[in-house]
């Protein structure tokens, strides 16, 4: 018990001042609580380690699966961290100084998550190096897997001093002057970030952009990226703020009190709007040439969606209900101001991104290219879905972890006074 | 990969590929010994002005 009393004393200790959190009991509770399901994505880690990726639903036509439109989503959906960086430090929009730390907090989860499960997705982890060093350079994915190891290194810089302002760190000498000289360099760093995300996001775009041997995803382009690289930066910068909003708002709801200004959200749904309106229009330019390139060249468009799952339905979900929907109530004034209605475009536009991931590596892979082909569906297994959902239950602690102790939202003692 | 590694190709994109990585490294690591070198010198001076009064 004597045990237990010093630990609560110490973690009052290192709660920012004039801050409430709840009690070092609920903490525990809740800690504990998301340990279960967090469990059951270890062991499945550890079963496709041990085990072999035969424990999954991949195959030889599913090579890319679960992991990899996963992976795609969350470092589209973690482009929030480098836009609102951008957007702070390079266009200088003053508001945002108010969630561009908890951006950062948001786009490490993302990026340690994406990591994360490339680790498990190449099987062999310990030849995971191999990459950078038999680097081969004429690879989009070998510029990924660079930028997105930089950039999480980026990330991990930016979440520093955040570490240094904790109120115990803080009061010494050293770990002050630090957090304030790497505030001071923040605009480089923020580019650097720019630099990098804008390769790897649109890397990523650029892989099923060069199959050539797959109508269904092969796009002409400029210079050697193909259009894909561009709507790929484009859709990731429309829904990172979104999910931003997003995890603000669920942070809100846990911790019941505001945590961020009205205005501060606002800029950024409204910026998201028009990207997601912008990248609408050029998404569905793409598709109208698309449909016609590769009608004549004997992939007609029917063929793209002849087999179920893989519907029309699929095009009219990914650019209509996930796609107009949530850019119309962004880009309005009143519907963005009505709480209910930014949550539901924000799910709307980051479940969007991910559907668009997943048509782009997993159907890409079902659609028939050769005339004998037949289709094969494909459904990820349970170790699949638990060893992806992992981090979220990890993001989740991290979340909390950084909330209590961290001081991340700048305008918390204003909204909540106590 | 190294330009004196053995499967390095002098060659525009090894350049291009591997020196923007350099760059961006060489960058971060100069950023994080400014800050920590300027945040140690502030505090010894600091240190230094509390022991003057």
């Amino acid at each position: 018990m004597r045990f237990f009393a010093k630990f609560s004393e110490l973690d009052s200790a290192l709660i920012p001042k004039g801050v409430k959190r709840c009690s070092f009991q609920c903490f525990l509770v809740w800690i504990g609580i998301l340990h279960i399901p967090l469990m059951v994505g270890v062991v499945a880690t550890l079963m496709c380690w041990g085990l072999a990726l035969n424990v999954t639903y991949l195959n030889n036509n599913f090579p890319f699966g679960l992991w990899i439109a996963a992976d795609l989503g969350v470092i589209a959906l973690g482009a929030g961290a480098f836009f609102t960086g951008f957007l702070r430090y390079i266009v200088k929009i003053d508001e945002l100084k108010n969630i561009v730390n908890f951006a950062v907090v948001v786009g490490v989860i993302c990026y340690a998550a994406a990591q994360g499960i490339l680790g498990v997705d190449i099987g062999q982890p310990l030849r995971g190096w191999f990459i950078f060093w038999h680097a081969n350079v004429h690879s989009m994915l070998t510029e990924v897997a660079f930028c997105i190891t930089c950039y999480f290194m980026v990330l991990c810089i930016e979440y520093f001093p955040l570490i240094l302002e904790n109120r115990r760190i803080y009061k010494f000498g050293f770990p002050h002057g630090v957090a304030h000289h790497l505030h001071e360099t923040m605009p480089t760093i923020a580019a650097i970030g720019v630099f990098l995300s804008f390769f790897h996001q649109g890397s990523l775009g650029g892989v099923p952009g060069v199959l050539y041997g797959r109508p269904f995803a092969f796009r002409e382009g400029f210079l050697v990226w193909p259009w894909t690289f561009f709507l790929f930066i484009l859709s990731a910068i429309a829904c990172g703020p979104c999910f931003t909003i997003l995890i603000t708002w669920i942070t809100e709801k846990f911790a019941r009190k505001r945590l961020v200004k009205r205005n501060v959200i606002d800029i950024l749904a409204k910026i998201s709007g028009r990207m997601l309106a912008l990248y609408l229009i050029l998404k569905t330019i793409d598709t109208l040439y698309w449909v016609k390139v590769a009608g004549d060249v004997g992939s007609p468009f029917r063929s793209f969606y002849a087999n179920q799952p893989y519907g029309y339905w699929v095009l009219v979900m990914e650019l209509g209900i996930l796609g107009v929907i949530p850019a119309i109530i962004l880009l309005s004034t009143k519907a963005r101001q009505n709480e209910n209605l930014l949550i539901l475009a924000c799910l709307l536009n980051c479940a969007g991104i991910f559907m668009n991931r997943w048509i782009m590596t997993v159907q890409t892979l079902a659609v028939p290219v050769m005339s004998f082909d037949k289709f094969i569906s494909y459904h990820p297994n349970w170790v699949e879905y638990a060893s992806t959902l992992l981090w979220l239950w990890l993001g989740a602690i991290f979340i909390s972890l950084t909330y209590r102790y961290l001081p991340i939202f700048p305008q918390e003692k204003e909204l909540n006074p106590y | 990969m190294f330009p004196f590694a053995f499967e390095w190709v002098n060659d525009p994109v090894h350049f291009v590929f591997m020196g923007s990585v350099y760059t961006v490294l060489i960058l971060l690591v100069i950023i994080l010994h400014y800050c920590g070198i300027r945040g140690f010198l502030d505090w010894l001076c600091k240190k230094e002005d509390h022991n003057d009064h």
